[in-house]
Protein backbone atom coordinates (compact mmCIF):
# COMPACT_ATOMS: atom_id res chain seq x y z
CA UNK A 1 0.00 0.00 0.00
CA UNK A 2 1.26 3.94 -0.72
CA UNK A 3 0.36 6.54 1.30
CA UNK A 4 -0.20 9.53 -1.08
CA UNK A 5 -1.16 13.43 -0.91
CA UNK A 6 -3.16 15.01 -3.57
CA UNK A 7 -5.54 17.86 -3.83
CA UNK A 8 -8.81 17.49 -5.29
CA UNK A 9 -10.51 20.50 -6.50
CA UNK A 10 -8.83 22.57 -3.88
CA UNK A 11 -8.99 20.10 -1.30
CA UNK A 12 -6.17 17.88 0.45
CA UNK A 13 -6.70 14.67 0.38
CA UNK A 14 -4.77 11.61 1.91
CA UNK A 15 -5.63 7.82 0.87
CA UNK A 16 -3.70 5.01 1.14
CA UNK A 17 -3.81 3.19 -2.44
CA UNK A 18 -2.27 -0.37 -3.76
CA UNK A 19 -0.03 -0.03 -6.37
CA UNK A 20 -2.68 -1.16 -9.16
CA UNK A 21 -6.12 1.13 -7.69
CA UNK A 22 -6.77 3.09 -11.07
CA UNK A 23 -7.01 7.11 -10.53
CA UNK A 24 -10.63 6.80 -11.76
CA UNK A 25 -12.03 4.63 -8.89
CA UNK A 26 -9.67 6.20 -6.19
CA UNK A 27 -12.04 9.29 -7.04
CA UNK A 28 -15.31 7.71 -7.74
CA UNK A 29 -15.27 4.80 -4.85
CA UNK A 30 -12.78 5.90 -2.22
CA UNK A 31 -14.25 9.80 -2.60
CA UNK A 32 -17.58 9.07 -3.43
CA UNK A 33 -17.23 11.70 -6.64
CA UNK A 34 -19.25 10.41 -9.20
CA UNK A 35 -19.40 12.75 -11.90
CA UNK A 36 -16.76 11.55 -13.23
CA UNK A 37 -17.74 8.69 -15.22
CA UNK A 38 -16.17 5.40 -16.58
CA UNK A 39 -17.02 4.69 -19.96
CA UNK A 40 -14.95 2.19 -22.23
CA UNK A 41 -12.59 1.62 -19.80
CA UNK A 42 -9.95 1.23 -22.82
CA UNK A 43 -9.12 5.45 -23.14
CA UNK A 44 -10.68 5.71 -26.18
CA UNK A 45 -13.93 7.49 -24.57
CA UNK A 46 -13.04 10.46 -22.52
CA UNK A 47 -15.81 10.35 -20.27
CA UNK A 48 -13.34 9.88 -16.95
CA UNK A 49 -11.49 13.08 -18.30
CA UNK A 50 -9.95 15.11 -15.45
CA UNK A 51 -7.31 17.79 -15.08
CA UNK A 52 -4.01 17.23 -13.32
CA UNK A 53 -2.13 19.95 -12.80
CA UNK A 54 -4.19 21.52 -15.46
CA UNK A 55 -4.06 18.86 -17.96
CA UNK A 56 -7.21 16.56 -18.88
CA UNK A 57 -5.83 13.45 -18.52
CA UNK A 58 -8.17 10.25 -19.02
CA UNK A 59 -8.32 8.91 -15.53
CA UNK A 60 -8.92 5.23 -16.22
CA UNK A 61 -5.66 5.08 -17.53
CA UNK A 62 -3.70 6.97 -15.00
CA UNK A 63 -2.64 5.02 -11.64
CA UNK A 64 -4.04 6.52 -8.63
CA UNK A 65 -0.54 6.24 -6.73
CA UNK A 66 0.38 8.72 -9.86
CA UNK A 67 -1.55 11.30 -8.51
CA UNK A 68 0.65 11.70 -5.34
CA UNK A 69 1.53 15.81 -4.99
CA UNK A 70 -1.35 16.43 -7.77
CA UNK A 71 -3.89 18.43 -8.33
CA UNK A 72 -6.76 17.31 -9.36
CA UNK A 73 -10.49 18.98 -11.03
CA UNK A 74 -13.20 16.88 -11.60
CA UNK A 75 -16.71 18.09 -12.64
CA UNK A 76 -17.29 18.76 -9.32
CA UNK A 77 -14.82 21.70 -8.89
CA UNK A 78 -16.06 23.70 -11.97
CA UNK A 79 -18.99 26.06 -10.37
CA UNK A 80 -18.14 28.07 -7.96
CA UNK A 81 -20.36 30.53 -4.95
CA UNK A 82 -20.08 33.05 -7.81
CA UNK A 83 -22.04 30.40 -10.02
CA UNK A 84 -21.31 27.80 -13.18
CA UNK A 85 -18.48 27.94 -14.94
CA UNK A 86 -18.55 29.34 -17.93
CA UNK A 87 -17.89 26.11 -19.84
CA UNK A 88 -20.89 24.54 -17.52
CA UNK A 89 -23.19 27.90 -18.41
CA UNK A 90 -22.07 27.21 -22.56
CA UNK A 91 -23.32 23.60 -21.98
CA UNK A 92 -26.56 24.57 -20.68
CA UNK A 93 -27.37 27.33 -23.10
CA UNK A 94 -26.50 25.57 -26.24
CA UNK A 95 -28.12 22.12 -25.22
CA UNK A 96 -24.66 20.74 -25.09
CA UNK A 97 -26.00 17.45 -23.82
CA UNK A 98 -29.14 14.55 -24.31
CA UNK A 99 -28.31 11.57 -21.79
CA UNK A 100 -25.17 13.86 -19.83
CA UNK A 101 -23.12 10.67 -19.64
CA UNK A 102 -20.15 12.29 -21.57
CA UNK A 103 -20.88 15.98 -20.46
CA UNK A 104 -18.26 16.38 -17.53
CA UNK A 105 -15.04 14.38 -19.49
CA UNK A 106 -16.43 16.93 -22.38
CA UNK A 107 -16.29 20.07 -20.22
CA UNK A 108 -12.86 19.19 -18.49
CA UNK A 109 -11.29 19.06 -21.47
CA UNK A 110 -12.88 22.18 -22.99
CA UNK A 111 -11.73 24.19 -20.09
CA UNK A 112 -7.64 23.14 -20.94
CA UNK A 113 -7.96 23.88 -25.06
CA UNK A 114 -9.27 27.24 -23.81
CA UNK A 115 -7.03 27.70 -21.19
CA UNK A 116 -4.61 26.97 -24.39
CA UNK A 117 -6.58 28.73 -26.68
CA UNK A 118 -9.33 30.74 -25.63
CA UNK A 119 -10.36 31.89 -29.19
CA UNK A 120 -10.30 28.31 -30.93
CA UNK A 121 -11.83 27.98 -34.43
CA UNK A 122 -14.37 25.39 -35.19
CA UNK A 123 -11.88 22.99 -36.59
CA UNK A 124 -9.21 23.39 -33.83
CA UNK A 125 -12.22 22.66 -30.87
CA UNK A 126 -13.55 19.90 -33.20
CA UNK A 127 -9.88 18.00 -33.09
CA UNK A 128 -9.45 19.31 -29.39
CA UNK A 129 -12.24 17.31 -28.30
CA UNK A 130 -11.39 14.38 -30.58
CA UNK A 131 -10.75 12.25 -27.43
CA UNK A 132 -14.00 12.71 -26.66
CA UNK A 133 -16.99 10.49 -27.76
CA UNK A 134 -20.76 11.67 -27.57
CA UNK A 135 -22.87 8.21 -28.68
CA UNK A 136 -26.14 10.88 -29.03
CA UNK A 137 -23.98 12.56 -31.30
CA UNK A 138 -24.88 15.82 -30.09
CA UNK A 139 -21.21 17.20 -31.16
CA UNK A 140 -22.79 20.34 -33.25
CA UNK A 141 -24.58 21.86 -30.12
CA UNK A 142 -21.31 21.08 -27.94
CA UNK A 143 -19.20 22.82 -30.38
CA UNK A 144 -21.32 25.67 -29.86
CA UNK A 145 -21.17 25.48 -26.12
CA UNK A 146 -17.49 25.67 -25.90
CA UNK A 147 -17.87 28.46 -28.49
CA UNK A 148 -20.22 30.37 -25.94
CA UNK A 149 -17.37 29.50 -23.19
CA UNK A 150 -15.06 30.93 -24.95
CA UNK A 151 -16.62 34.34 -25.97
CA UNK A 152 -16.94 34.65 -22.07
CA UNK A 153 -14.01 33.85 -21.20
CA UNK A 154 -12.77 36.28 -23.58
CA UNK A 155 -15.29 38.88 -22.20
CA UNK A 156 -16.90 39.34 -25.57
CA UNK A 157 -20.80 39.33 -25.79
CA UNK A 158 -21.71 35.97 -25.89
CA UNK A 159 -23.21 34.58 -29.38
CA UNK A 160 -26.57 33.84 -29.67
CA UNK A 161 -27.19 29.79 -28.67
CA UNK A 162 -30.12 28.23 -31.08
CA UNK A 163 -29.93 25.02 -29.89
CA UNK A 164 -29.88 22.50 -33.14
CA UNK A 165 -32.74 19.92 -32.65
CA UNK A 166 -31.90 17.53 -35.42
CA UNK B 1 -10.98 -3.68 -15.69
CA UNK B 2 -7.97 -3.52 -13.10
CA UNK B 3 -4.41 -4.59 -13.57
CA UNK B 4 -2.91 -7.80 -11.93
CA UNK B 5 -1.68 -6.93 -8.61
CA UNK B 6 2.14 -5.75 -8.64
CA UNK B 7 4.77 -3.30 -7.20
CA UNK B 8 5.14 0.20 -8.00
CA UNK B 9 8.32 2.47 -7.19
CA UNK B 10 9.00 5.85 -8.54
CA UNK B 11 12.33 6.69 -8.02
CA UNK B 12 13.94 10.42 -7.78
CA UNK B 13 17.07 9.86 -10.08
CA UNK B 14 18.18 7.69 -12.90
CA UNK B 15 20.93 5.54 -11.31
CA UNK B 16 18.47 4.46 -8.57
CA UNK B 17 16.05 3.66 -11.55
CA UNK B 18 18.53 1.61 -13.05
CA UNK B 19 19.37 -0.07 -10.02
CA UNK B 20 15.89 -0.92 -9.22
CA UNK B 21 15.59 -2.27 -12.84
CA UNK B 22 18.66 -4.82 -12.45
CA UNK B 23 17.05 -5.74 -8.82
CA UNK B 24 13.77 -7.12 -9.80
CA UNK B 25 14.79 -8.77 -13.21
CA UNK B 26 12.90 -9.04 -16.68
CA UNK B 27 9.23 -9.10 -14.82
CA UNK B 28 9.83 -5.34 -13.80
CA UNK B 29 8.61 -2.79 -16.57
CA UNK B 30 9.14 1.00 -17.02
CA UNK B 31 6.04 3.43 -16.45
CA UNK B 32 6.38 6.56 -18.79
CA UNK B 33 3.43 7.47 -19.91
CA UNK B 34 1.45 4.77 -19.29
CA UNK B 35 -0.68 4.69 -22.30
CA UNK B 36 0.30 1.78 -24.10
CA UNK B 37 1.44 -0.30 -20.38
CA UNK B 38 -1.39 0.59 -18.64
CA UNK B 39 -4.05 -0.32 -21.11
CA UNK B 40 -2.37 -4.06 -21.78
CA UNK B 41 -2.16 -4.47 -17.80
CA UNK B 42 -5.69 -3.90 -17.58
CA UNK B 43 -6.49 -6.75 -20.04
CA UNK B 44 -3.91 -8.70 -18.55
CA UNK B 45 -1.71 -8.61 -22.04
CA UNK B 46 1.00 -7.76 -19.44
CA UNK B 47 1.27 -8.60 -15.98
CA UNK B 48 4.97 -7.04 -14.66
CA UNK B 49 5.79 -7.81 -10.77
CA UNK B 50 7.03 -4.37 -10.60
CA UNK B 51 6.58 -1.25 -12.44
CA UNK B 52 9.54 1.43 -11.90
CA UNK B 53 7.74 4.72 -12.62
CA UNK B 54 10.31 7.04 -14.18
CA UNK B 55 8.02 10.25 -14.60
CA UNK B 56 9.97 11.75 -11.35
CA UNK B 57 13.25 12.05 -12.83
CA UNK B 58 14.54 15.01 -13.68
CA UNK B 59 16.41 16.09 -16.77
CA UNK B 60 14.71 13.41 -19.28
CA UNK B 61 12.48 15.90 -21.16
CA UNK B 62 13.77 18.52 -23.68
CA UNK B 63 13.75 19.33 -27.19
CA UNK B 64 17.25 21.40 -28.50
CA UNK B 65 19.41 22.06 -31.29
CA UNK B 66 23.05 21.65 -30.46
CA UNK B 67 26.43 20.07 -32.07
CA UNK B 68 24.95 19.25 -35.63
CA UNK B 69 21.86 17.37 -33.88
CA UNK B 70 18.11 18.00 -32.93
CA UNK B 71 18.22 16.19 -29.38
CA UNK B 72 14.79 15.43 -27.77
CA UNK B 73 14.68 13.67 -24.08
CA UNK B 74 13.11 10.25 -24.12
CA UNK B 75 10.53 11.62 -21.44
CA UNK B 76 9.48 14.30 -23.98
CA UNK B 77 5.85 14.14 -23.92
CA UNK B 78 3.69 14.27 -27.19
CA UNK B 79 1.98 17.55 -26.43
CA UNK B 80 5.36 18.97 -25.68
CA UNK B 81 6.52 18.12 -29.64
CA UNK B 82 3.35 19.72 -30.31
CA UNK B 83 3.72 23.28 -28.87
CA UNK B 84 7.60 23.50 -29.53
CA UNK B 85 8.66 26.71 -31.43
CA UNK B 86 11.60 24.79 -32.93
CA UNK B 87 9.63 21.91 -34.33
CA UNK B 88 6.36 24.18 -35.21
CA UNK B 89 9.17 26.20 -37.25
CA UNK B 90 11.68 23.59 -38.49
CA UNK B 91 10.86 20.10 -38.33
CA UNK B 92 7.04 19.36 -39.66
CA UNK B 93 7.35 15.65 -39.72
CA UNK B 94 6.47 15.94 -35.84
CA UNK B 95 3.44 17.93 -36.08
CA UNK B 96 2.11 16.13 -38.62
CA UNK B 97 2.63 12.97 -36.64
CA UNK B 98 1.91 13.86 -33.16
CA UNK B 99 -1.71 15.66 -34.47
CA UNK B 100 -2.38 12.00 -35.37
CA UNK B 101 -1.22 10.10 -32.02
CA UNK B 102 -4.10 8.84 -30.06
CA UNK B 103 -5.95 12.07 -29.01
CA UNK B 104 -5.21 15.07 -27.01
CA UNK B 105 -5.44 13.60 -23.30
CA UNK B 106 -3.26 10.64 -24.36
CA UNK B 107 -0.73 13.17 -25.57
CA UNK B 108 -0.69 14.77 -22.60
CA UNK B 109 0.91 11.98 -21.10
CA UNK B 110 2.13 9.85 -23.79
CA UNK B 111 6.33 9.78 -24.04
CA UNK B 112 8.34 9.74 -27.75
CA UNK B 113 10.53 7.52 -25.94
CA UNK B 114 7.89 4.98 -24.91
CA UNK B 115 6.41 5.70 -28.36
CA UNK B 116 9.57 3.92 -29.58
CA UNK B 117 10.55 1.98 -26.44
CA UNK B 118 7.34 0.12 -26.68
CA UNK B 119 8.65 -1.92 -30.03
CA UNK B 120 5.48 -1.55 -31.87
CA UNK B 121 5.85 -1.42 -35.45
CA UNK B 122 2.25 -0.04 -35.08
CA UNK B 123 3.64 3.28 -33.51
CA UNK B 124 3.95 6.67 -35.31
CA UNK B 125 7.19 7.69 -34.18
CA UNK B 126 9.50 4.35 -35.52
CA UNK B 127 9.26 5.47 -38.61
CA UNK B 128 9.13 9.18 -38.42
CA UNK B 129 13.15 8.15 -36.62
CA UNK B 130 13.94 6.01 -39.70
CA UNK B 131 13.25 8.86 -42.04
CA UNK B 132 15.50 11.57 -40.17
CA UNK B 133 18.43 9.36 -39.81
CA UNK B 134 18.07 9.09 -35.83
CA UNK B 135 20.34 7.08 -33.20
CA UNK B 136 18.69 6.11 -29.74
CA UNK B 137 20.43 6.31 -26.69
CA UNK B 138 20.38 3.62 -24.60
CA UNK B 139 22.01 4.00 -20.48
CA UNK B 140 22.70 0.86 -18.17
CA UNK B 141 24.47 0.66 -15.05
CA UNK B 142 27.86 1.13 -17.02
CA UNK B 143 27.14 4.03 -18.80
CA UNK B 144 25.05 5.21 -22.35
CA UNK B 145 25.26 3.88 -25.91
CA UNK B 146 24.20 5.34 -29.17
CA UNK B 147 22.06 2.98 -31.28
CA UNK B 148 20.77 3.62 -34.98
CA UNK B 149 17.10 3.27 -35.45
CA UNK B 150 18.35 0.69 -38.11
CA UNK B 151 19.99 -1.46 -35.69
CA UNK B 152 16.93 -0.63 -32.85
CA UNK B 153 13.78 -3.12 -33.61
CA UNK B 154 14.37 -6.83 -32.74
CA UNK B 155 10.80 -7.75 -32.92
CA UNK B 156 7.61 -7.56 -31.93
CA UNK B 157 7.84 -5.22 -28.71
CA UNK B 158 11.27 -6.78 -28.61
CA UNK B 159 13.92 -3.78 -29.38
CA UNK B 160 17.85 -3.02 -28.10
CA UNK B 161 16.63 -1.79 -24.92
CA UNK B 162 18.11 -4.94 -22.93
CA UNK B 163 16.79 -6.45 -19.39
CA UNK B 164 18.04 -3.09 -16.66
CA UNK B 165 18.89 -0.22 -19.51
CA UNK B 166 16.38 2.68 -19.98
CA UNK B 167 16.04 4.66 -23.28
CA UNK B 168 17.09 7.88 -22.08
CA UNK B 169 17.33 10.12 -25.35
CA UNK B 170 16.91 10.04 -29.08
CA UNK B 171 19.06 12.46 -31.50
CA UNK B 172 19.10 13.43 -35.49
CA UNK B 173 20.81 15.30 -37.55
CA UNK B 174 19.65 18.60 -37.30
CA UNK B 175 18.21 20.00 -40.54
CA UNK B 176 20.03 22.49 -42.58
CA UNK B 177 19.88 24.19 -46.20
CA UNK B 178 17.32 23.12 -48.12
CA UNK B 179 15.41 20.23 -46.55
CA UNK B 180 11.65 19.69 -45.78
CA UNK B 181 9.65 16.62 -44.07
CA UNK B 182 6.47 15.65 -43.76
CA UNK B 183 4.47 12.44 -41.96
CA UNK B 184 0.89 10.98 -42.46
CA UNK B 185 -1.02 8.35 -41.41
CA UNK B 186 -4.41 6.80 -42.78
CA UNK B 187 -6.82 6.06 -39.88
CA UNK B 188 -10.26 4.84 -39.57
CA UNK B 189 -11.17 7.13 -36.10
CA UNK B 190 -8.83 9.17 -34.38
CA UNK B 191 -7.03 6.86 -31.44
CA UNK B 192 -6.89 4.12 -34.02
CA UNK B 193 -3.47 2.81 -35.37
CA UNK B 194 -2.61 3.74 -38.22
CA UNK B 195 -3.95 1.30 -41.82
CA UNK B 196 -0.80 2.59 -43.45
CA UNK B 197 1.74 5.95 -42.58
CA UNK B 198 4.48 7.09 -44.14
CA UNK B 199 7.45 9.57 -43.44
CA UNK B 200 9.73 11.44 -45.56
CA UNK B 201 12.31 13.60 -44.92
CA UNK B 202 14.07 15.28 -48.06
CA UNK B 203 17.18 17.45 -48.61
CA UNK B 204 18.08 19.20 -51.86
CA UNK B 205 21.09 20.46 -53.29
CA UNK B 206 21.41 24.50 -54.71
CA UNK B 207 20.60 22.92 -58.07
CA UNK B 208 17.65 21.25 -56.92
CA UNK B 209 18.36 18.16 -57.10
CA UNK B 210 17.70 15.73 -54.36
CA UNK B 211 20.65 14.86 -52.23
CA UNK B 212 19.59 12.64 -49.39
CA UNK B 213 16.08 10.76 -48.84
CA UNK B 214 14.93 8.98 -45.84
CA UNK B 215 11.27 7.37 -45.90
CA UNK B 216 9.91 5.24 -43.18
CA UNK B 217 6.79 3.07 -42.85
CA UNK B 218 4.19 3.07 -40.03
CA UNK B 219 1.77 -0.96 -39.71
CA UNK B 220 3.02 -2.36 -43.25
CA UNK B 221 5.60 -4.57 -42.21
CA UNK B 222 6.47 -6.75 -39.00
CA UNK B 223 8.84 -3.87 -37.68
CA UNK B 224 9.20 -0.56 -39.11
CA UNK B 225 10.69 -0.42 -42.52
CA UNK B 226 12.82 1.81 -44.09
CA UNK B 227 12.23 2.20 -47.68
CA UNK B 228 15.07 2.01 -49.46
CA UNK B 229 14.99 1.08 -52.64
CA UNK B 230 12.26 3.98 -52.67
CA UNK B 231 15.56 6.55 -51.28
CA UNK B 232 17.45 5.32 -53.91
CA UNK B 233 15.27 5.86 -56.20
CA UNK B 234 15.07 9.66 -55.38
CA UNK B 235 18.93 10.69 -54.78
CA UNK B 236 20.77 12.37 -57.72
CA UNK B 237 17.21 12.48 -59.28
CA UNK B 238 15.28 16.16 -60.27
CA UNK B 239 12.30 14.75 -58.29
CA UNK B 240 10.40 14.85 -61.27
CA UNK B 241 6.76 13.47 -61.10
CA UNK B 242 7.63 10.36 -62.52
CA UNK B 243 10.96 9.74 -59.92
CA UNK B 244 8.36 9.96 -57.27
CA UNK B 245 5.92 8.03 -58.81
CA UNK B 246 8.90 5.17 -58.82
CA UNK B 247 9.99 5.95 -55.50
CA UNK B 248 6.02 5.07 -54.37
CA UNK B 249 5.82 2.01 -56.43
CA UNK B 250 8.47 0.62 -54.94
CA UNK B 251 7.32 1.44 -50.98
CA UNK B 252 4.32 -0.64 -52.10
CA UNK B 253 6.35 -3.35 -53.00
CA UNK B 254 8.52 -3.53 -50.74
CA UNK B 255 6.39 -3.13 -47.61
CA UNK B 256 4.86 -6.32 -46.44
CA UNK B 257 1.07 -5.79 -44.93
CA UNK B 258 -1.22 -7.92 -43.72
CA UNK B 259 -5.08 -8.72 -44.19
CA UNK B 260 -6.82 -7.35 -41.48
CA UNK B 261 -9.83 -5.12 -40.11
CA UNK B 262 -8.49 -2.61 -41.15
CA UNK B 263 -8.16 -3.16 -44.75
CA UNK B 264 -6.32 -6.23 -47.50
CA UNK B 265 -3.13 -6.20 -48.16
CA UNK B 266 -3.43 -5.06 -51.73
CA UNK B 267 -5.36 -2.03 -50.54
CA UNK B 268 -2.67 -1.54 -47.54
CA UNK B 269 -0.12 -1.35 -50.76
CA UNK B 270 -2.30 1.09 -52.69
CA UNK B 271 -2.27 3.31 -49.63
CA UNK B 272 1.50 2.96 -49.07
CA UNK B 273 2.01 4.39 -52.93
CA UNK B 274 -0.59 7.26 -52.39
CA UNK B 275 0.50 8.05 -49.30
CA UNK B 276 4.50 8.17 -50.36
CA UNK B 277 3.69 9.94 -53.19
CA UNK B 278 1.82 12.99 -51.50
CA UNK B 279 4.43 13.03 -48.68
CA UNK B 280 7.44 13.35 -51.01
CA UNK B 281 5.95 16.23 -52.81
CA UNK B 282 4.78 17.58 -49.39
CA UNK B 283 8.38 17.20 -47.99
CA UNK B 284 9.83 18.99 -51.54
CA UNK B 285 7.10 22.19 -50.96
CA UNK B 286 8.40 22.38 -47.65
CA UNK B 287 11.94 22.64 -48.67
Amino acid sequence: MHEIKFKVNGVEQIASVESRLLLVHLIRENLSMTGTHIGCDTSSCGACTVLIDGKSAKACTILAVQANGKDITTVEGLATAEGLHPIQEGFKEAHALQCGFCTPGMMLRAVELLEKNPNPTEEEIRWGISGNLCRCTGYNNIVKAIQYAGAKIRGEEVPSTEPEFV
Amino acid sequence: MIPEGFEYAAPATLNDALALLAEYGEDAKILAGGHSLIPMMKLRFASPTHLVDINNIPGLSYIKEEGGYLHIGAMTKEVELEESRIIRDKYHIFTDASKLIADPQVRNFGTIGGNIAHGDAANDHPAVMIALGAEVEITNSTGSRWVSIDEFFYGFYTTAVQQGEILTALRMPALNGKSGTSYHKLERKVGDYATAGVAVAITMNDDGTCKSAGIGLTNVNPLPLRAKRSEEALVGTRLTDEDILRAAQYAAEDCSPNDDLRGSEAFKRDMVKVITKRMIKKAISRA
